[in-house]
């Protein structure tokens, strides 16, 4: 069985121009990234605003290149939100742990 | 239940009977071990931020030129490759063989560079004695070096990986031994590989930038 079998069940969506246009869109926003880090912004603001950047691009990445917009409603479902929730626990895990080592009192 | 109701049952998307996200198996265990490898990644990007974000004097070793623009066109290398992947697995779902083949080997020549350019970054930074154990810059922070040989180390490995992967897909492809769904399921393997960049270059690269 070879490609032209499968376009009925397979991923027409998309055109050149559409992934061309996303494309365009990651270059932006990787360029904003480099001027930021050339610019020496505050490091705190910085990694805020480099993961809302990098968030945003990864968005891009999942929702055109990967498909995932195109897909049905279920898939997202159970790939995005358990992911989200999974790395939301590490977050409260690691955070809390970590800065109430570094504020124990000195021995 | 009558016979009409039962057979409503059976056509549901949860019966068994069609596939519930009208998706291959294949392309689900591929979603199902990008969730997976993304949470490693995470796990070793948010300790990252962690010991980052809490060490003032965190070494910043990289200036602008050459290692800020050096890693810039490794982005953009990798997203161009993106690129070529998705275009790729459009011209597959086309039955465009020979376009696909050579979108492919596009693809498969960007990841080749990126691993290239990244191994030179490595080789600079070992020489100006920065180790996965130890830095001259701030020998009191050795973290430095196990964060970025770490993380960048990982990346490399999924990218070299992915690039045997795709010579595979793209051979078989060609051959006729494999469908577009396989350059699919590939295609998603190597986005997945690019997004995990697009969180270690800002987070590694441009948040060790050299304030001066």
């Amino acid at each position: 069985m070879h490609a032209s079998t499968e376009l009925e069940r397979g991923h027409p969506e998309g055109s050149t121009k559409l992934f061309s246009i996303v494309w365009v869109w990651l270059l932006l926003l990787t360029g904003l990234e480099i001027f930021l880090a050339y610019e020496r912004v505050e490091v705190h603001l910085m990694i805020t605003l480099l993961v809302g950047i990098s968030l945003i691009k990864s968005a891009l990445i999942i929702a055109y290149f990967m498909h995932l917009r195109f897909e049905k409603l279920g898939l997202f479902l159970i790939v995005v939100p358990s992911t989200v929730f999974c790395i939301c626990m590490m977050m409260i895990m690691f955070f809390p742990d970590s800065l109430r080592l570094t504020h124990l009192p000195q021995l | 239940m009558s016979g009409a109701e039962l057979e409503g049952v059976l056509e549901t998307p949860w019966s068994g009977g069609v596939s519930p996200f009208a998706i291959n198996s294949k392309k689900l265990g591929m979603w199902l071990f990008i969730v997976s490898d993304s949470l490693t990644f995470s796990a070793l990007l948010i300790s990252y931020a962690y010991v980052r974000l809490f060490t003032p004097d965190w070494p910043r070793p990289f200036e602008i030129w050459p290692a800020i623009a050096k890693s810039s066109i490794m982005t953009l290398v990798l997203l161009s490759s993106s690129l070529t992947m998705v275009l790729a697995v459009a011209a597959a779902y086309r039955g465009q063989v020979k376009r696909a083949v050579w979108l492919l080997i596009a693809t498969i020549a960007c990841g080749i560079a990126f691993v290239v350019i990244h191994a030179t970054e490595w080789v600079t930074l070992i020489h100006e004695g920065i180790t996965p154990w130890a830095n001259p810059i701030n020998p009191a922070v050795p973290l430095f070096g196990g964060a970025f040989f770490g993380l960048t180390g990982l990346h490399m490995l999924h990218v070299t990986l992915g690039v045997i992967y795709l010579a595979v897909i793209c051979w078989g492809f060609n051959k006729g031994k494999w469908t577009a769904e396989h350059v699919e399921v590939s295609g998603l393997y190597w986005h997945f590989v690019d997004l995990v960049w697009m969180f270690i270059f800002p987070m590694l690269y441009l948040l060790s930038v050299n304030p001066k």
